[in-house]
């Protein structure tokens, strides 16, 4: 294969900044469901959805 | 700090024309359609982009004169769309919260930035990385390369302009119109190669004629371009999810500081 770090760096930059958004909304989601169920029972929930 | 209220019954004071959009207003309603939605969205992009990246790096045929260096195209052009794709929305979303005063728009506006931020960023980087081994420099100040980095400054402005004032409505309403002013800049990308001489080639695909581009090269790169666009999306989703139940903690918060404050 020609250029193949080149592919490499595009391909690693392609997953990464996608899954590195993906990790960071998964935790303030759960940090924000964690918080809304501890502060209101309704909240508990809509956590759990 | 917003109003605990900032969602109660939107729809009863709004003028007819935005009536149907204040149906998502709701909260509660947003979280249960989203919450059901966003694990199919995130799911089939993830498999969708997986599929098109992995068809495209091994099964999709080099091209005869740039070699494997096309491969990149995989990344680069979907990105590239949605970039635009999702300026394009975030003025949406601006228009809607600055015509209806839709709150989720405001919200939803908010989290577009910084995820299409990121997918600009993906895009300069992954056509900078080609350009090095096809043009042998790794940026030229070229018309579509130029107005693609204007876009990305649009999007830190917007990202800065949200969240530069204490009282976040005029944050979002400031947001909001420099989405709307940037959205000039969409044409200017679409058609810098045609209005001007540029190093970057001209457009392979577009939606009215027929695709320029080898057959066993459009497939994979379509799949991968509905795989992104399907990430975004769920990114998009999950962000907003959080950011209404912040809200609402915020609001949980300033009643229970008020009921404190209260004479017994």
């Amino acid at each position: 294969m020609t250029h193949l770090p080149y592919i490499a760096a595009a391909y690693a930059l392609g997953v990464l900044i996608p899954a590195g958004y993906a990790i960071a909304a998964a935790m303030r989601l759960g940090a924000a469901k964690r918080r809304l169920a501890s502060l209101e029972p309704r909240g508990r929930r809509e956590a759990r959805r | 700090m917003t109003a605990p209220t900032s969602f109660a019954s939107p729809a009863r004071s709004r003028p007819a024309p935005g009536r149907g959009l204040h149906r998502f207003a709701n909260p509660g309603r947003f979280l249960r359609l989203s919450g059901a939605v966003l694990p199919w969205l995130a799911a089939s992009g993830a498999l969708l982009t997986a599929a098109g990246l992995a068809w495209g790096l091994f099964f999709a045929p080099a091209d005869w004169q740039q070699g494997d260096a096309v491969r990149i195209m995989y990344v680069h052009v979907p990105a590239a769309w949605l970039a635009s794709a999702g300026y394009l929305a975030l003025a949406a979303c601006s228009a809607v919260a600055l015509v209806w005063r839709h709150p989720l728009a405001d919200l939803a506006a908010a989290e577009i930035g910084p995820v299409g931020a990121g997918f600009t960023a993906l895009c300069l980087a992954s056509g900078s990385i080609w350009g090095k081994p096809m043009w042998g420099a790794w940026w030229v100040w070229d018309a579509r390369l130029t107005s693609v980095l204007v876009l990305f400054f649009l999007y830190l402005g917007h990202i800065a302009l949200v969240r530069a004032f204490d009282e976040p409505e005029r944050g979002y309403r400031a947001g909001a119109i420099l989405a709307l002013v940037g959205v000039v800049n969409l044409p200017i990308i679409k058609f810098s190669v045609d209005w001007w001489n540029t190093l970057h080639q001209p457009a392979t695909i577009s939606l009215l004629g027929a695709p320029h581009i080898f057959l066993p090269m459009l497939w994979p790169l379509l799949i991968a371009a509905i795989g992104y666009a399907l990430v975004f999306a769920a990114l998009v989703t999950a962000r907003t999810r959080a950011a209404v139940m912040e809200r609402r903690i915020r609001a949980l918060l300033l009643a229970q500081v008020a009921r404190a404050e209260r004479p017994a």
